[in-house]
């Protein structure tokens, strides 16, 4: 069910390249190590977001990027020229930060218009812009407002409209959403898909949300503690995790250990708590002992006994509303939690301490790296 | 967590660090220097003046010398050569020192409480409480020192009401004594005690309070328990902001003591007037700034221990 | 509060003692204001409304001068001190740590812990050599070494002032193309005014009240309003001080009045 990764046809040069990118901050003993080597290659036009948990560098790369911090080692690329000694004033690159640092001593209108002017734009031309942009947004009615006077939606708009006005080759957006309330941030990640696909610029977007990374991005860096382990479109991101970080970081996985009883070109025969299952071994992974991941809504339950289904007990069933969730002790001891939507018309008839089936759909093991 | 993997780092990050330092450094600098030479510097000038013998009528003579160092503590008698502890120095170092520690034990017993009061006023009215307090802080301290002066003179307001109710029939000598001093130091150092207290006390979290009463405290108990413990780094900066100043105070003594309530700070003084012996007068200034940077050092420790986390 | 009866908040005497402690503080400095309305000559006796004594002191040229050099010195004195610190706390909030950044805190506060008279020994032993190497002996001397003690003064309310200030406003800015310069003038200038305006009145109020230090480094003729005072203090007292004092008073009452709207607003 993998979907194809675009292939690179439309722009020979990546839009932002990170060539062995290392950040190191402070000196000796207080040394911190926010980026390793770290190579990325960020195609022109394309919604491309940084994932990973608070720490894992993300941000750092995005600093790195608009010229904020300098690179320990290795270089930024933007569009082929290495850019690194570039002051972020001679960069076309612009953000919208976590805290959109609005100007407060200016409107709405002069925010906008902070980056026209510094460039040394025309009077008209700024003025038509800052209007553009204004409509672009649906701010009209608040442009002559100090930004400490309106709402954090409103805010978010600003900084947006502000960081796109001077049309950058690449837009950084740093967690931009984080401070909003879910309703919120729900429209907001519409109207940035929206802007984007309108604006043709490349974004780069940082979230911890995987959610929020899985529903808008063409593609995904997943990364932590400073590594890039992962890059691809959200629904390889989700089914063929690299690793057990990405499988346990992006919604919930079960782990199962497996061992190897014949292998035939890619696939393989494996021994899954005591059941015989056929699953693709991605190139690098070998036996004899391998971790499987297996998400908890691609398990089918069934009546314990049955050839080819994973055999267990009952443990407990919690309900959720759209689905409930079963957790299940293998035979082998493993803990397995199965999702099962929940059907208007019928309750389950598993009950609790009575033995259970559990059958994974085809290819739904996924064998990880360590 | 990674540990880092770099011997050397990239030109650019080291570029964007030295001048990050240089413009820093270059920012600072002229303030650096006006302090060099109109706060500090001179200092040094103090410290190498005190090793040297003092002039005939004012001035040094440059020739190394202890002269300066020994009259601090000690007097040669002029006929015999005898060498004796110099009382009147002793005498003065004991005043100062009591003077001192008097006047920070007054204004805490004044202090604490005005704090406390000013922190359990409704938020809004809290800045005019506050104001009220730094308005006599930053008056000036000869004015203040003045008024006491008017309230507790002879002919002052104090005496004549006394005198007029025949409550007495000759005017009480307040003034020119060791407890006039006392009361102009605690009266001029009062706000310096009150507005450290009350910073830490602004940031007490009231429910601590609440949560000691539910676990069967008395009032007593909240005070000497929850409220003073946390409190305690105000309690000492604000000993620490009045004991400084009080031992190197020079105008409350001269006006409100006269001649017989000399401090270390008017002693210094006669040196480079009257007593026209720089070296000795360079010789108790520096005394003098080691005990205060005694008492810094001694307030830094107990600041750091108070605080692990600051 | 649902229940009035038991006040967690409340310690007892407290209150008490902290009303006494404002009236004590309040009293005195009452007292000398209203005395200097006194039409007689007493301190305690009140005999009249009058301006007496302030048309005493006005007409006096020995005050009229004091308070002419006063002005003249916490002006110069608060505008070099303020110059200096902004660029000070400049320096060491906008750049992130660096090594020395504690050495430059320590030196600009430095005049906030030695004691007063030891700075002006220092001043009159250092300023002497210099009087006699130039033959010198002009005002420069009560500037430099106001604006030198009203460095710290100045320093506290505009470090606190950028250090409550977004850095990201900066690098926003930064990233907006604008200069280092452009940065500053269009963002970090306007932002960190109400800390310097802070700055210069406290510098202000600071310089005006100085006595130590101006008693010992000033030459011959050079009296400021403070020390005037002081010298008057020798000699029988007249209410004339007490009017001179008031005045001195209700500058710096104002100034502050000014300080804590300014302050406020910012809130």
């Amino acid at each position: 069910m993998q979907a194809p990764a675009p292939t690179d046809t439309t722009s020979p040069l990546p839009a932002i390249e990170a060539r062995r990118v290392t950040k190191i901050f402070g000196e000796g003993d207080d040394a911190f190590q926010a980026l390793d080597a770290v190579s990325l290659s960020i195609r022109e036009n394309e919604f491309f977001t940084l994932l990973g948990p608070s720490g894992c560098g993300k941000t750092t790369l995005l600093r790195l990027i608009a010229g904020f911090e300098q690179p320990s080692a290795g270089h930024i690329l933007l569009e082929g020229k290495n850019i690194s000694n570039l002051p972020p004033y001679k960069r076309p690159v612009n953000t919208v930060f976590q805290s959109y640092a609005l100007f407060p001593h200016l409107t709405v209108a002069q925010n906008i218009a902070f980056g026209l002017q510094r460039l040394g734009k025309p009077k008209a031309e700024v003025a038509d812009t800052v209007e553009r942009m204004l409509r672009l947004v649906k701010m009209e009615h608040l442009k002559d407002r100090r930004t400490s006077n309106i709402s954090g939606g409103q805010q978010q708009r600003v900084a947006l409209a502000r960081a796109l006005a001077p049309r950058p080759r690449v837009l950084l957006l740093d967690e931009p959403l984080s401070a909003l309330d879910l309703k919120l941030r729900k429209e907001m990640q519409i109207e940035l898909k929206r802007l984007q696909g309108e604006t043709g610029i490349t974004f780069i977007f940082v979230t911890h949300d995987q959610e929020e990374a899985l529903t808008m991005s063409d593609r995904i860096a997943v990364m932590s503690e400073g590594k890039v382990l992962q890059v691809g479109g959200p629904r390889e991101i989700y089914d063929r995790p690299a690793d057990r970080f990405v499988a346990s970081f992006i919604g919930d996985t079960n782990f199962l250990p497996a061992q190897v009883i014949s292998t035939a070109g890619p696939r393989a025969r494996l021994a899954v708590c005591g059941v015989e299952i056929s699953a693709a071994l991605p190139e690098g992974v070998e036996g004899p002992a391998l971790t499987m991941a297996l998400r908890p809504e691609q398990l089918r339950l069934e009546a314990a006994g049955a050839a080819g289904a994973l055999q267990g007990v009952l443990k407990d069933t919690v309900y959720f509303g759209t689905d409930t969730h079963f957790h299940i002790t293998l035979t082998d001891g493993t803990p397995l939690i199965a999702r099962v939507q929940n059907a208007r018309t019928a309750e389950h008839a598993f009950r609790v301490g009575e033995p259970i089936g559990a059958r994974p759909q085809a290819d739904a093991l996924q064998a990880l790296h360590d | 967590m990674a540990r880092p993997s770099l011997r050397t780092r990239s030109p650019e990050e080291q570029a964007a660090r030295s001048a990050r330092i240089r413009a820093s450094w270059l920012l600072s600098t002229p303030a650096l220097i006006l302090l060099t030479f109109a706060a500090f510097g001179p200092l040094l000038i103090v410290l190498a003046y005190s090793f040297v013998a003092p002039g005939e009528y004012s001035g040094v003579v440059w020739e190394l010398s202890g002269q300066g160092w020994f009259e601090v503590l000690f007097t040669r008698d002029i006929f015999d050569d005898t060498v004796s502890l110099a009382q009147a120095h002793l005498s003065i170092f004991w005043r100062s020192a009591s003077l001192s520690l008097l006047t920070t034990l007054i204004t805490l017993i004044f202090g604490f409480p005005t704090a406390y009061f000013i922190a359990t006023r409704p938020e809004r009215q809290r800045p005019l409480w506050l104001f009220l307090i730094t308005i006599p802080f930053w008056t000036n301290l000869l004015i203040r020192t003045f008024a006491i002066m008017e309230v507790i003179r002879n002919e002052g307001i104090v005496n004549t009401v006394l005198l007029n109710l025949g409550i007495i029939d000759q005017p009480l000598q307040m003034l020119y004594t060791y407890g006039s001093v006392l009361l102009g130091m605690a009266y001029v150092y009062l706000p310096l005690m009150v507005l450290p207290i009350y910073a830490s006390m602004e940031r007490f979290d009231f429910r601590l309070v609440e949560a000691g009463y539910d676990l069967y405290a008395s009032r007593l108990d909240i005070l000497r328990l929850i409220v003073l413990p946390i409190v305690k780094p105000g309690i000492v900066a604000g000993s620490i902001l009045v004991f400084v100043p009080s031992l190197g105070a020079y105008v409350t003594p001269r006006v409100l003591g006269g001649g017989n309530n000399m401090m270390l700070g008017n002693l210094i003084e006669l040196q480079f007037g009257q007593g026209r012996n720089w070296p000795l007068g360079a010789a108790l200034s520096i005394t003098l700034l080691i005990i205060v940077a005694c008492a810094l050092v001694f307030y830094v420790r107990a600041a750091n221990r108070e605080d692990p986390h600051g | 509060m649902a229940d009035r009866t038991f006040e967690v908040r409340r310690l007892p005497g407290m209150a008490a003692i902290a009303i006494t402690c404002f009236v004590i503080l309040y009293a005195p400095i009452v007292t000398l204001v209203v005395y200097s309305f006194n039409a007689g000559s007493s301190v305690a006796l009140w005999e009249g409304l009058s301006l007496r004594w302030y048309a005493v002191a006005w007409d006096n040229v020995a005050v009229q001068e004091a308070a002419i050099r006063s002005l003249v010195v916490a002006a110069s004195a608060a505008a070099i001190a303020t110059v200096l610190a902004t660029l000070a706390a400049l320096g060491t909030t906008r750049t992130g740590p660096f090594p020395g950044r504690m050495t430059i805190y320590t030196l600009i506060n430095q005049p906030l812990m030695v004691p007063e008279i030891v700075t002006a020994v220092a001043l009159l032993i250092f300023f002497a050599m210099i009087k006699v190497a130039t033959g010198y002996t002009g005002l420069a001397y009560l500037i430099a070494a106001h604006a030198a003690f009203c460095v710290p003064f100045a320093y506290l309310p505009i470090r606190a002032r950028l250090e409550g200030m977004d850095l990201s406003l900066e690098r926003a800015a930064a990233d907006l193309y604008a200069t280092p310069f452009a940065t500053f003038r269009h963002i970090t200038l306007p932002l960190m005014a109400p800390g310097i305006v802070a700055g210069a009145m406290l510098a202000f109020v600071i310089s005006l009240d100085d006595v130590v230090i101006t008693e010992f480094v000033k030459s011959a003729g050079q009296d400021t309003l403070p020390t005037y005072m002081l010298g008057q203090l020798r000699r029988a007292i007249s209410p004339e001080v007490n009017a001179i004092s008031t005045a001195l008073l209700a500058l710096t009452v104002l100034l502050l009045t000014a300080f804590f709207f300014l302050n406020r607003k910012r809130n």
